[in-house]
């Protein structure tokens, strides 16, 4: 319980910080921020620019006052009015995007850690067998291409030229949303192509790490033991080795959400998938700076929570963490 | 233990259990060994409560450190890695000659498909593929590689001092690793790289900004284990400076590490600044594998089926990332006791009638003596 309120403390903090440079970064534009955003946004009229400079917290006040309202706005998740999709709140578009990215990402990052650990426990346990020589370095190969450039040539080829997967946006146009088998069946069908570029970039990585630990473990005594004790091979290789050998796992995924999340922003631009990243670099196009800030934060904080359900996940795996 | 940063009391200062009650004369004292002596000196206590000086002749150590590094040579994959890094390298110095003329030329009708007047084609403007493919791994690599030497330098300053120090600066460094290891990384670059005046240099210091954490991460934990070994101790007993027990005692056991986080670093900057060119931040107009990719995409190169206008740059960022990680697997296998083992057994059990499925335990390594 210590160990978790610990790890809050730390997020919360985390968040501050995020919130600080969110606050400051306006202030590293090059001349009058008001102006250069403004001016890059378009035409506004007096009430809009008003609406501008409050949003970014840019009033005659001392610059401590400024922090403190930019801090109680963002924290109630007001971050002003979005330019490129005007008069609509940033809040509202960022909403529009959060579950998108959700789904894509929860779904991609539980698949290639899945997949990846399997091949890795496997690897391991049959050192220097068909799996452990092969298919590493193939996924080390793979993971090397950015992920947006595979990407590019998975869309090119599965989508343009063979036109298997769809090539555009989450689900089919002329589908309204709701909860019928069409609708899911077409979000299902328009996640696939996205989702598999995802899980294979991320793949190695997870492979080769879950492989070298489980060679560390397998080197430790209370293996032998268990081999001595005549324990089946499956008990040994999940109960004894595997579960130990998945906490830098755990610790790992935390860590890697973050990276994950990066390969998808570029992911969701290319294929026009409506999440935060395809909103981030499309405000970042349209310079809709309060966008930008609004999607920094929410992204930073979709990470912090789910870094959060990664420790409380943790301690139920690690009794020594529980202990401490 | 915060008093370790000054030449506290010597008494304090010898760590291992066999060497308690050793009255150790101070530096100063009538041994007449001070730390401006330029001869290495390695200080021990016996059990007996002797004290033994051993003056190390320098090559001896300086050999030993650098054992992996020979190793390294001799490994496969690291060949392989810098064969591949070394020819784009090549390829970057030697543009003029291989690629002669300006890649922004508009050379022909645009999205011709590759030929011998044109090897990579043209792309939806016209302009030569293979000049801007050649060309453009100048500034890729430039990025890259000074990228790549100012966060190994950032965090190996950070990741040493708190590991070296510990206490409150070690407290106040972790938390700020920490902190910039859990905020996502590319988000944070897009919006920097969207706020700060555009250029080669803002983009060489939002990648730094943002990517020097996970190396600070890695050289503090191998500081804080390096920092108990005798020698460490030796030097301290010697009166060293903190400074220089850092730079020359504990710095040099870790080469091995700051290579391979520079690898990484420079890995991370080169996909992360093509990444941030393919979104259109940055100089559009410089020519880089990542502003090459930008353009395929906003000339609509996948709809008119123009594949040789992304692949060949997407190919280069990916070969380079992929040669140098090569290196990074080959240096963990060489500095890896338990991979090292692994690759030993194997290489003895080579051709042997041996079900070797039936040893799961990993061997140990010892050092041949």
């Amino acid at each position: 319980m210590r160990y978790i309120l610990r790890r809050l403390g730390f997020y919360l903090i985390a968040f501050w910080a995020a919130i600080t440079l969110d606050f400051f970064l306006p202030r590293l534009l090059p001349g009058d921020p008001a102006a250069t955003i403004v001016g890059s946004g378009g035409q506004l009229d007096p009430q809009q620019l008003q609406a501008v400079k409050e949003a970014l917290g840019l009033s005659d006040q001392p610059l401590i006052l400024q922090y403190f309202t930019f801090l109680t706005h963002a924290i109630r998740g007001d971050f002003g009015i979005s330019y490129s999709n005007f008069p609509a709140p940033v809040f509202s578009v960022i909403l529009t995007g959060l579950w998108w990215t959700l789904l894509l990402g929860g779904c991609s990052v539980i698949f290639s850690f899945l997949i990846g650990n399997l091949i890795g426990i496997f690897g391991s346990w049959r050192r220097g067998g068909a799996v452990d020589s092969f298919v590493p370095p193939l996924l080390v190969l793979v993971g090397a291409f950015p992920p947006f450039f595979l990407g590019l040539c998975a869309l090119y080829l599965l989508g343009f030229q063979l036109r298997w997967f769809p090539t555009r946006h989450a689900y089919e146009d002329t589908l309204t949303p709701g909860f019928d088998l069409a609708f899911f069946g077409s979000v299902i069908q328009h996640m696939l192509l996205p989702s598999l570029v995802l899980v294979l970039a991320h793949l190695g990585g997870w492979a080769l790490g879950m492989r070298n630990t489980m060679v560390g473990i397998l080197a430790e005594d209370y293996i032998t033991m268990a081999e001595a004790k005549g324990l089946t091979q499956n008990r040994i290789m999940y109960r004894y080795a595997a579960r130990n050998a998945m906490l830098p796992s755990i610790t790992a995924f935390g860590i890697t959400l973050g990276f994950v999340l990066s390969g998808q922003l570029l992911i969701e631009q290319i294929f026009s998938y409506p999440g935060l990243g395809f909103l981030l670099i499309s405000a970042v196009q349209k310079l809709d700076y309060p966008l930008m800030q609004g999607l920094f934060l929410m992204i930073t904080l979709a990470v912090l929570v789910a870094n959060f359900i990664v420790d409380i996940i943790y301690t139920r795996l690690d009794p020594r963490v529980r202990a401490g | 233990m915060d008093t370790h940063n000054n030449p506290a009391p010597i008494e304090q200062q010898t760590p291992s259990p066999e060497t308690v009650d050793i009255a150790i004369p101070s530096p100063e004292g009538s041994t007449g060994l001070s730390s401006r002596q330029e001869l290495p000196v390695e200080v021990e206590g016996t059990p007996a409560g002797q004290i033994v000086v051993t003056p190390a002749t320098l090559p001896v150590p300086t050999r030993q450190r650098l054992i992996w590094l020979r190793t390294l040579l001799k490994n496969p994959k690291a060949l392989v890695g810098i064969a591949i890094v070394s020819i784009f390298i090549l390829v970057a110095v030697f543009a003029p000659v291989i690629a002669p003329g300006d890649p922004t030329e508009f050379v022909d009708s645009p999205n011709l498909p590759p030929s011998a007047t044109h090897l990579f084609g043209t792309e939806g403007q016209g302009k030569d593929v293979f000049r801007q493919t050649v060309w453009g791994a100048r500034t890729s690599l430039f990025i890259g590689f000074v990228t790549g030497l100012i966060i190994t330098v950032v965090s190996t300053i950070i990741g040493m001092s708190a590991g070296y120090f510990r206490g409150r600066i070690d407290d106040v460094l972790t938390l700020l690793t920490n902190l910039f290891l859990v905020m996502p990384g590319l988000p944070l670059l897009i919006i920097l790289s969207a706020f700060l005046a555009p250029g080669t240099g803002t983009i060489i210091g939002a990648l730094a900004f943002t990517g020097w954490a996970f190396g600070a991460r890695v050289k503090r934990a191998q500081t804080l284990s390096l920092r108990e070994k005798d020698f460490v101790a030796g030097a301290r007993v010697g009166g060293e400076s903190s400074f220089k027990i850092i730079f020359s005692e504990i710095m040099p056991n870790m080469i091995s590490i700051i290579m391979g986080s520079f690898i990484s670093a420079t890995t991370y900057a080169i996909s992360a600044s093509t990444a941030l060119a393919f979104i259109g931040l940055g100089n559009v107009s410089e020519v880089n594998w990542g502003t090459n990719l930008y353009w395929s995409q906003n000339n609509g190169a996948i709809l008119q089926g123009a594949w040789w206008t992304f692949v060949p740059s997407g190919l280069c960022v990916a070969l380079v990332a992929f040669g140098l990680s090569f290196i990074n697997y080959a240096l963990d296998e060489v500095t890896n006791p338990r991979l090292r083992a692994e690759k030993e057994l194997n290489n003895v059990l080579k051709g042997k009638n041996f079900r070797k499925t039936r040893t799961r335990a990993t061997p140990v390594y010892r050092q041949p003596r």
